[in-house]
């Protein structure tokens, strides 16, 4: 019961990072629970060379369900994959990332299984082969640790939080026979809308750049786009406030905070923001946090490394020339 | 078409979360209770789709102590026509809390089931979508809108980087997110209704717990951080401190 399954994400056959987080975790589990780490990759035709590297963190095997209806995510389709391949194996645990996916998929396959689940951990253990986790509740304000009592344990890992840790090995890809028959499927995606050319997710970046209400216009946003790209828009993504959400000045798909996402870059901005305590549980796990305010006195300041009291009109341009000329100097 | 929406007592989003003694629970004194900001929206969603409708009824199911008809009667005053309050521990295991819902709403004839994508205490995301795997619904979780074109709904859901349109064939169930639901408020004349409203109680099945707390704890203190400056200036020695101190640029 010792070995972990790990859920390998992918979109349009690119392993997307969390996956490598995913993979690299449930091999460090595996091993504490005396077991095998194996990876499960499901997508359209073409997979198994996209996904044959993740060997190299730590997956003894890589199981690809591939079929050309499989290429978008399928929920019903998906979970019976998953659970069969759970039920090929002894699993004590089965991973998955807290993406949108994985928080759709984990739940119907642990409630396809019987057992319970652990969801958006930030730390796994399986010391004593039962397996233990750490999970924030009320959006970051208090963390529970909670013990599995049941196997194998299903848990989705919170996304920036556990290394991706190349190893020097590799994995055998195992091809498993699927038939699907997208006819019965109940739920279909039939569209998908882009949000941005390129946009990432600011639940996935590793810097987020967020702006509230001392913003004070919608259009002032460039300020905060300006930033972002200087600091490469591969790695960081906007967020904001509830206040400007609330104000439809941006889509709640960028909100931190309760009712909101809550985030743990390595390197948080908020501009404009007073800190409302909803949006301090939301960031206040970040690595670091840097705050520009006109206010000294603004709650921000409280969670903040590195505060600049001033103008955020005048400070902003400013820091984005300076990390402009810091990129730019190597 | 009757609809069910479940909903869940949690603290106020502007509560100061305190471990109580015995490190297992918070300590509730001074807390105020809300429905949670999730399962409102489910509710407004619920209350336009009858309202469109004009016909239909609107049923609220919550899983939890005596206190929650508190909750209850909040959403009967949005609009909503009876409740049903199942009398149980809602704890951490997401899958009890399903099985238990699942008992109660196998007896419902209500081709939708509406839920918050979350609660605002565990944030587990994890009900919706077991109780439509229990019942054998498919389900559409994190929607910020849908519409109903006869059996079908068509939803749009939030994903990384987009936005996914989702069709699913009725029965089903689906959770709401932050969207086109912004809640109404109750007013006077349906605060007054509501106390007339049906209310059942009754107790819940909810089978034993498989995860065990094993302590709550509140996140680690932030050390002091400092202020580098003021104004324009200060970008200069923010992003210094940034690549020296931090190494983060």
């Amino acid at each position: 019961m010792g070995d972990v399954l790990a859920f390998a994400e992918q979109r349009d056959g690119v392993v997307r990072g969390v996956t490598h987080e995913v993979v690299s975790t449930a091999a460090a589990l595996a091993s504490e629970l005396g077991g095998e780490c194996h990876a499960l990759a499901i997508g359209g035709e073409g997979l198994s060379g996209s996904v044959g590297a993740l060997g190299g963190f730590g997956a003894a095997r890589v199981k690809v369900a591939a079929d050309g209806a499989l290429a978008g995510y399928a929920a019903e389709a998906w979970a019976a994959i998953v659970v069969e391949a759970v039920r090929a194996g002894s699993y004590g645990a089965v991973l998955f990332p807290a993406s949108a996916v994985g928080r759709d998929l984990a739940p119907r396959v642990a409630a396809l299984l019987d057992v319970p689940m652990a969801s958006d951990v930030v730390e796994v253990s399986g010391a004593g082969g039962a397996v233990v986790v750490r999970r924030p509740v009320y959006s970051g304000k208090a963390f529970a640790r909670l013990r599995m009592d049941a196997s194998p344990a299903v848990v989705t890992l919170r996304p920036n939080v556990f290394p991706a840790q190349e190893r020097s090995a590799a994995g055998a890809v195992e091809e498993m026979a699927v038939s699907v028959d997208p006819s019965s499927w109940k739920a279909r995606v039939v569209e998908f809308k882009t949000a941005s050319a390129g946009s990432l997710d600011v639940s996935e970046a590793s810097v987020v750049v967020s702006g509230g209400r001392g913003m004070k216009d919608p259009e002032n946003w460039a300020l905060l786009e300006n930033l972002r790209d200087a600091l490469g828009s591969d790695v960081a993504a906007l967020g904001a406030s509830r206040a400007v959400v609330d104000a439809g000045w941006r889509p709640h798909g960028e909100q931190v905070g309760q009712t909101g996402k809550t985030v743990s870059p390595k390197l948080y901005f908020a501009v404009g923001i007073s800190g409302a305590i909803q949006h301090l549980a939301g960031m206040r796990s970040s690595g670091t946090i840097v705050a520009v305010n006109k206010d000294p006195d603004a709650p921000i300041f409280g969670v903040a490394d590195y505060g600049i009291v001033g103008d955020l009109f005048e400070v902003l341009p400013a820091l984005t020339d300076q990390v402009k000329a810091l990129k730019a100097g190597g | 078409m009757n609809i069910t929406v479940c909903i869940k007592r949690t603290p106020d989003t502007e509560t100061r979360i305190r471990i109580a003694e015995g490190g297992d629970s918070i300590d509730s004194g001074g807390v105020k209770y809300i429905v949670s900001p999730y399962d409102e929206f489910a509710v407004e969603a619920a209350l336009r789709l009858r309202e469109a409708a004009g016909d239909g009824t609107v049923t609220l199911v919550t899983l939890g102590d005596a206190a929650a008809a508190e909750q209850l009667r909040s959403g009967l005053a949005m609009g909503a026509d009876k409740a049903v309050l199942l009398e149980g521990e809602s704890g951490f295991d997401g899958l009890a809390t399903a099985r238990a819902l699942a008992t109660e709403l196998e007896g419902h004839d209500a081709p939708l089931i509406l839920l918050g994508v979350k609660a605002a205490d565990d944030d587990a995301q994890q009900v919706g979508p077991m109780l439509a795997t229990l019942m054998g619904r498919p389900c559409v979780t994190a929607v910020s809108d849908f519409e109903l074109n006869g059996d079908t709904a068509r939803c749009q859901r939030e994903v990384e980087g987009g936005t996914e349109v989702v069709e699913v064939d009725l029965p089903a169930v689906i959770t709401i997110t932050k969207g086109a639901f912004e809640p109404r408020y109750a007013s006077l004349k349906g605060i007054m209704a509501a106390k007339r409203k049906p209310l059942e109680q009754k107790a819940a099945e909810v089978p034993a717990a498989r995860m065990t707390l094993e302590a709550l704890e509140l996140p680690p203190a932030r050390p002091e951080g400092r202020i580098v400056g003021e104004g324009a200036e200060a970008a200069a020695e923010l992003v210094r401190a940034l690549r020296e101190e931090a190494k983060v640029l």
